[in-house]
């Protein structure tokens, strides 16, 4: 029943889609007011959504397996929680989630652009609408959440169990409302482009929703990499994954972006960079969701392999990036030669030369995630792109980027001079002092850690004593600059300083190091609903005579039938102690890891900063205004 | 003309990379892990059985020589089942048969020698498991195929009729 509501809504839904181009279009020439059936039909849109999306979350909590979805991702021994964040832990429920998100945002953008020119509100709306009837199309064409089964089946297949996690049940819909508000960033710059709009008004509007997609695509990237954290059991948090890439190049855009609408709003510069990265970010968005649905790419968010849901998504997405590239090239025009000068020294000529090291990283991140594909499409030879790749190739472009980043902001618009400086000069001396005392005894790549560590810790200081000395023109850029030291602080000390012991023990061994003696104690196990778990105590006697226990578990799925290790793990503000488990086939041993993270904490704090010096920017405006 | 270069440029790029999706979309993406193909045998220092002293890997394997290094433990009943084919395959000259034995007593694994016969040409021992971790393995037993220093087959759990006529193949 609830299928059946949930599915007419959507085919209502994607009707009134073409009542609000009818009624835009027809409003576009012939008033000065918006037509109040337009704001209408987008709620009503947006409320059909809604009502179809309940439908769906309510199959899944009543296990109604006449409904496909429910029957291929749930199961009736699953938690309530995971049955209702199972909703969109697949390929067809993530869509109408994606949908949702879309007729939200274009809803909330009609209500909060009042004050702006009625053409380009229109207009917006209508470029929006395309990208709507084209998910709604690709939804009830290839991927239909309410399919029905005849005769229903009795149980259902069950959620992936690394699926069955809480940090995962939110990163969905987290990183949805990032990935898809950048559509109304994408709508509103084509819009813009097209009225020739481009301008400080404009700037100052679009920078809002660039700051609310931005906070939310950070956070949906850090709850996707503390799951991969806690869940998968490697003890590393960004594995350079295709899968996380394509949610890292969007952000890339993103922040290049949010820097270049902060130039414009100052100063009628960088119009074609924002153009060109409100496009290249949804775009990114979009590309980021054909390699991961259509098969192509491989990993935990391929939900199923049909081409027919690919090949619909890449002409799709070409059709998008071809209208946008005729619009840019036939309506943008360049602005003013003279407005455009840029003295060398500068806050814009910083911002700018950053906003070039991002878009170098992003292609990096570009070249190592499509380049095996297009290498085994032209050649069939299969190659994997790793860690080293990225590490060679981004870390040294850190140092200048974070230099740049903590001299930036001190400077002044358009024209800057070097006095009152040389206490910038002071703290870049204490920074190296300070690194080199740090990586004293690290032997391998001494300089190149030495200096990524001190231009990291001069940004740290920089930002840091800004907010001592309460002398802060920006809090949120301050706070946001500040968590981006301290992240790369914490990621490179974890890298430099992370110990890791793999050894096979049995239950009364124990593992002798020079600091600290593992003891495996015993064996327990645990029966829950819907798995069972065989859970491993392991005593740390640290030398200092500090003790710790740790219980890792190996955990057996009954539905799916998936054996998954979780990791146990204690936290303290200096470091992680991180163990697993593993079965030795067919032994009384197991294979235990164990390893020491030091910051780890700080890695995910850190992001939290960052993201809320942009949530300090949004308030900021509103009580602006 | 500056003006026409640049989206005809652009529009080409975007459409090669729409073919190249296009194509890569008909592959087949099933991801096959690669095998354990052509990967240089692990370096490693171990005591043998007979002597004392310490066993470097480099001294063991000569280039043009085919090694079999096989992981049992005394302990292990697969092991058992499989002794017969390397007792067979230590009649062919071409091979050299290499055991490690994986966390084991040392009399038990004197024992189950005695009883069974020795095909191994050396016995290296691997008292923590540690050794057989560089390896890759991921039970006992299991037999690495090496020739010029490389790892060329592996074979999982016990060797049996079809693994003995293949290695035999191979080394022909």
């Amino acid at each position: 029943m609830a299928s059946l509501i949930g599915y007419y809504s959507l085919i209502t839904g994607l009707l009134c889609s073409f009542l609000i181009i009818f009624f835009s279009l027809n409003n576009f020439n012939r008033s000065d007011i918006l037509n109040k059936k337009i704001v209408y039909f987008t709620f009503l849109q947006f409320f059909l959504v809604v009502v179809s999306f309940f439908g769906l979350i309510l199959s899944f909590v009543f296990s109604d397996f006449t409904n496909s979805t429910v029957f291929n991702h749930s199961h009736t021994t699953k938690p309530l929680f995971y049955k209702i964040s199972g909703t969109w832990g697949n390929h067809e429920g993530s869509l109408l989630l994606w949908l949702l998100v879309l007729t939200l945002f274009i809803f909330l953008f009609l209500l909060e652009s009042k004050r702006q020119p009625i053409k380009y509100r229109l207009l917006t709306l209508l470029f929006q609408q395309i990208i709507i009837v084209g998910f709604f199309v690709f939804i009830i064409k290839t991927s239909n959440p309410f399919s029905y089964i005849f005769p229903a089946p009795k149980e259902g297949l069950g959620l992936n169990p690394i699926l069955q996690d809480p940090a995962l049940a939110i990163h969905p819909p987290i990183l949805y409302l990032g990935y898809v508000g950048s559509s109304i960033i994408f709508s509103s710059a084509l819009a813009a482009t097209t009225l020739n709009y481009v301008s400080k008004e404009w700037a100052k509007h679009v920078k809002q929703w660039v700051l609310v997609s931005w906070i939310f695509l950070t956070l949906g990237i850090l709850l996707g990499s503390i799951w991969a954290y806690y869940e998968l059991g490697w003890g590393g948090f960004w594995f350079w994954d295709p899968v996380e890439n394509v949610s890292l190049m969007p952000w890339l855009a993103l922040t290049t972006l949010l820097h270049c609408i902060l130039v414009l709003e100052k100063r009628l510069i960088l119009t074609s960079w924002a153009i060109i990265l409100s496009i290249a970010t949804f775009t990114l968005s979009m590309s980021g969701t054909f390699l991961v649905r259509s098969g192509i790419l491989n990993s935990v968010h391929t939900f199923a392999n049909d081409p027919e849901r690919g090949l619909f998504i890449l002409i799709f997405l070409f059709s998008l990036i071809f209208l946008s590239i005729f619009i840019f090239l036939f309506f943008h025009k360049n602005e003013n030669k003279s407005k455009n000068s840029f003295f060398w020294f500068s806050k814009e000529t910083a911002i700018l030369i950053n906003n070039w090291f991002m878009m170098y990283f992003l292609s990096v991140i570009l070249i190592g995630t499509i380049y095996p594909i297009f290498l085994e499409v032209l050649s069939s030879e299969k190659i994997s792109v790793g860690p080293p790749f990225y590490n060679k190739l981004i870390l040294p472009f850190l140092i200048p980027f974070l230099l740049a980043m903590a001299i930036g902001p001190k400077l002044n618009w358009i024209k800057s001079d070097l006095k009152n400086k040389a206490n910038l000069f002071l703290f870049l001396i204490i920074s190296l002092l300070l690194s080199i005392f740090i990586i004293r005894n690290l032997s391998i790549n001494f300089l190149v850690n030495t200096i990524l560590v001190t231009s990291a810790l001069y940004l740290f200081f920089l930002t840091l004593r800004d907010f001592l000395i309460m002398k802060i023109k920006n809090l949120s850029q301050n706070l946001s600059h500040f968590g981006f030291s301290l992240l790369i602080l914490s990621i490179l000390f974890n890298n430099i300083f992370s110990s890791e012991i793999i050894t096979n023990l049995k239950i009364g061994e124990s593992f002798q190091s020079k600091q600290f003696t593992i003891n495996f104690k015993s064996v327990d196990q645990k029966n829950e609903r819907n798995f069972k778990a065989i859970i491993g105590k392991f005593e740390i006697e640290n030398n200092d005579g500090t003790v710790e226990v740790l219980k890792p578990e190996l955990r057996i799925y009954n539905q799916p039938n998936i054996v998954t290790s979780e990791a146990d793990i204690k936290t303290n503000l200096i470091r992680d102690i991180f163990i697993t488990m593993n079965l030795v086939q067919n032994q009384e041993y197991f294979n235990i890891r164990y390893q020491i993270k030091p910051f780890m904490i700080w890695i995910w704090f850190s992001v939290l900063i960052i993201s809320f010096g942009g949530l300090i920017s949004i308030f900021k405006r509103k009580h602006e205004h | 003309m500056n003006i026409k270069i640049l989206p005809t440029i652009l529009i080409l790029f975007f459409c090669l990379i729409f073919l190249i999706f296009y194509k890569g979309l008909k592959n087949s993406n099933i991801y096959t892990p690669q095998s354990y193909l052509e990967i240089d045998v692990p370096v490693f220092v171990l005591k043998s059985f007979k002597k004392e002293d310490e066993i470097n890997s480099k001294d063991i394997f000569k280039h043009d020589q085919f090694y079999l290094l096989n992981i049992w433990a005394s302990w292990c009943v697969p092991c058992r089942a499989e002794h017969e084919f390397l007792m067979m395959l230590n009649n062919n000259k071409k091979i050299k048969i290499i055991g490690l034995n994986y966390k084991d007593k040392f009399d038990n694994a004197k024992n189950f020698i005695e009883e069974m016969g020795n095909p191994y040409f050396i016995n290296l021992i691997d008292k923590n498991g540690t050794a057989a971790i560089d390896w890759g393995a991921y039970g006992v037993p299991e037999s690495f195929l090496i020739y010029q220093n490389k790892v060329i087959k592996k074979y999982l759990g016990p060797l049996n009729d079809k693994s003995y006529f293949e290695i035999e193949e191979i080394i022909k």
